[in-house]
């Protein structure tokens, strides 16, 4: 039971982790290297409010989420718009959308740096023991996991049953088709860009409760939401939900049972076993 | 059309910077270089400990009119580069900074793995190198080959041993029973001071009842502390990093790991740490400590706060910043940019500096705290080497609800 619970809420963690690179490289089609450093801008903006002006970090999300759109919004106009545009097939944009991402990462690394320094930064924020099935977890655990949930439930309903969801979907299947039935491809490659940047900031606002983050660490962070993405299977979010959960389970199980050293090589050989048998991810389709 | 002009004035900026200034000032200024991280997983680390006390150094020598030498008073011009926490780039760095930069003195490294990265090329150019951030059973070997390396932190042997001391004390006082939790970072570091401590614990009669690793970067620590927990210990030991020392203490107290004993390693002697938990800190002990009641380092703590804006921490930051001292007396001294005749004095003279007298015993300073505890708003030292004003182990209360 404690397993379960623990893995659960670490999957909550990851999922918050993912679901933005799922919308900015199922849909908008860029594999984004900057997406940590994205988060860790959200979690640099949430503690800066929080001490600053003593604003909770779940309701800095209010501020923290429109902005982190609004300049998503800004660097895929003006900068991976022009890549979308020259690149003749998907593999040219992913080349070129990886380079200049991580260009983008170095940026945000850099002024990151210059404005909060090079230190570690944290604060405490409803660090206290919170029963579930008489076992202690952490409440800001909890709260962040209740946040990956609304967030992910949002966005699969958004994206399944409304109109503009279905956009985004036929954008993410054929952007050429999509064109083709007057969907403006760009617009809707730059909304969902935008909304996973949004969702990735929000989720650094969240998880900046119960880690120790400096300006630099925000790779770690693109290194599981890469991994979590393709496990997923890269067209659909809910893949990317349901892994982040079966890599939150399968580390907490491994680091409880067996040994807490094996968690890191218990997820690669869930990725190596994922690439071997199913490569299309769990939920992906079979591309002909 | 704007963006354009603020680009090229901060080109034409950078270019006068680098080019038309350094002819001038080269004959009244010494060039000192620093190498450091500024990113990547150390950088948190350098930014506590390292990069302030440079900055306070460099402040302090330069508003006393500069360092004397036989041809008059030359400032310190500084040039410092990241070393993105990759050991290659610590070695271009350095190379780069005596080579190109030519500056006439190079400040040591920080963290273990890149003091011995670059000690073969500090050695092949020249430059003393007094390392402080570096804590290995290497020492004597390192010292034997590079003549021109120093350290002042002590080696794992000793800042394990002195762990298990103070343990041993604690079981043998009737503090605690003889039942210990030990987990550590799967790291170079954690690995080689868990499998140091693994013998002396049983030699002095410990059992270590849970002895786990945990992957560097971990998200979650919570299955180690539970598991640590179910195991029931007396005392916990965690040969930990920043981040997860952080993570460590915030998950044992939500799982009310109650034991007299709590040790993290690395950055239990910052001043986050404190900030972070407040109360709770109490009776937690770490790595370092020092006395910080003394007046040479009260006035150092002040300082450090007034010029930097930070508070240094509670270990190698007035380590770190004695070695400058070291480094600036030694330079006076002789009087000479001659860095071979530094290097000599270095090795031969007792030095004054804000830690204390410092003496180099084959180029291995042996007077360093090695245990340190919170107690009350400061990390007092508990356990050291030849420095005097250990203060007594308090037990660590429970957590406060």
């Amino acid at each position: 039971m404690e397993i379960i619970i623990g893995g659960i809420l670490l999957g909550g963690t990851y999922a918050l982790i993912a679901m933005g690179l799922q919308l900015q490289y199922g849909v908008a089609r860029i594999m984004n290297l900057a997406n940590g450093e994205i988060l860790v801008a959200g979690s640099f903006a949430a503690l800066w409010l929080f001490t600053g002006a003593h604003l909770s970090p779940v309701l800095s999300l209010v501020i923290v989420a429109p902005i982190a759109f609004v300049g998503n919004w800004l660097i895929y106009q003006y900068f991976l718009l022009p890549l979308v545009k020259r690149s003749k097939n998907q593999g040219q944009l992913e080349v070129d959308s990886i380079l200049s991402t991580f260009g983008i990462s170095f940026i945000f690394v850099g002024v990151m740096h210059a404005i909060f320094g090079g230190e570690y930064f944290n604060y405490e924020y409803l660090e206290i023991p919170f029963q579930v099935f008489e076992e202690p977890f952490a409440l800001n655990r909890i709260i962040a996991f209740a946040g990956a949930a609304i967030a992910g439930a949002c966005l699969y309903f958004w994206l399944n049953q409304t109109r503009s969801g279905l956009k985004l979907r036929a954008v993410s299947v054929s952007p050429d088709a999509a064109n083709l039935v007057a969907i403006n491809v760009n617009r809707a490659s730059a909304m969902a860009f935008a909304l996973g940047g949004a969702v990735t900031a929000g989720g650094g606002a969240l998880i900046s409760m119960f880690v120790t983050f400096d300006a630099s660490i925000g790779v770690l962070f693109t290194m599981k939401a890469l991994i979590i993405v393709i496990l997923g299977g890269v067209k659909e979010i809910r893949g990317s939900i349901v892994a982040a959960f079966i890599l939150g389970l399968a580390e907490t199980a491994v680091a409880s049972l067996i040994d807490p050293g094996l968690t890191l090589a218990s997820a690669f050989l869930l990725f190596i076993l994922i690439l071997l048998f199913r490569p299309q991810g769990l939920f992906g389709r079979q591309t002909s | 059309m704007f963006r354009r002009t603020i680009l090229s004035t901060a080109a034409a900026g950078l270019v006068a910077g680098a080019l038309a200034f350094q002819p001038v000032q080269a004959a009244d200024t010494i060039k000192i270089g620093a190498s450091a991280p500024k990113t990547g997983p150390l950088a948190g680390g350098a930014a506590t400990t390292q990069w302030p006390n440079i900055k306070l150094w460099v402040h302090d020598v330069n508003s006393r009119g500069g360092l004397k030498l036989k041809d008059g008073q030359k400032k310190i011009e500084l040039i410092e580069y990241d070393d993105r926490t990759t050991p290659g780039e610590a070695i271009k760095n350095i190379q780069r900074l005596a080579t190109q930069d030519k500056v006439d003195f190079i400040l040591a490294p920080f963290g273990t793995g890149f003091t011995i990265a670059t000690a073969p090329i500090f050695n092949k150019l020249g430059y003393p190198q007094l390392a402080v951030s570096a804590i290995t059973d290497k020492i004597p070997a390192l010292t034997k080959r590079y003549d021109n390396i120093f350290f002042m932190l002590g080696s794992t042997t000793t800042f394990t041993n002195s762990v298990v001391d103070i343990l041993k004390k604690m079981k043998d006082d009737g503090k605690i029973g003889k039942r210990v939790a030990m987990v550590n970072v799967a790291d170079a570091f954690g690995i080689e001071l868990a499998n140091a401590a693994r013998p002396v614990f049983k030699k002095a009669g410990f059992e270590i009842v849970y002895d786990k690793s945990y992957p560097l970067g971990s998200q979650d620590l919570s299955p180690v502390i539970k598991g640590a927990k179910a195991s029931n210990p007396d005392a916990f030991v965690a040969w930990s990093y920043p981040p997860d020392t952080f993570a460590l203490t915030a998950q044992a107290k939500i799982n009310d790991l109650n034991v007299k004993a709590f040790y993290t390693a690395v950055a239990t002697a910052y001043p986050a740490f404190k900030g972070k938990f407040k109360a709770d800190a109490e009776g937690i002990l770490g790595a370092g400590g020092i006395d910080p009641d003394t007046p040479a380092l009260k006035e150092y703590f002040k300082r450090h706060k007034e010029v930097t804006g930070k508070d240094a921490d509670y270990w190698a930051s007035a380590v770190t910043y004695a070695s400058f001292q070291i480094l600036e007396q030694a330079i006076e001294a002789v009087g000479t940019l001659d860095r071979k005749a530094v290097t000599e004095y270095i090795k031969k003279n007792e030095f004054k500096t804000v830690i204390g007298p410092v003496k180099y015993d084959n180029q291995n300073s042996a007077r360093y705290w090695t245990v340190g505890q919170w107690q009350g708003n400061k990390f007092y030292g508990v356990s050291s080497r030849g420095r005097p004003g250990a203060k007594a182990i308090i037990e660590k209360p429970a957590w406060n609800k």
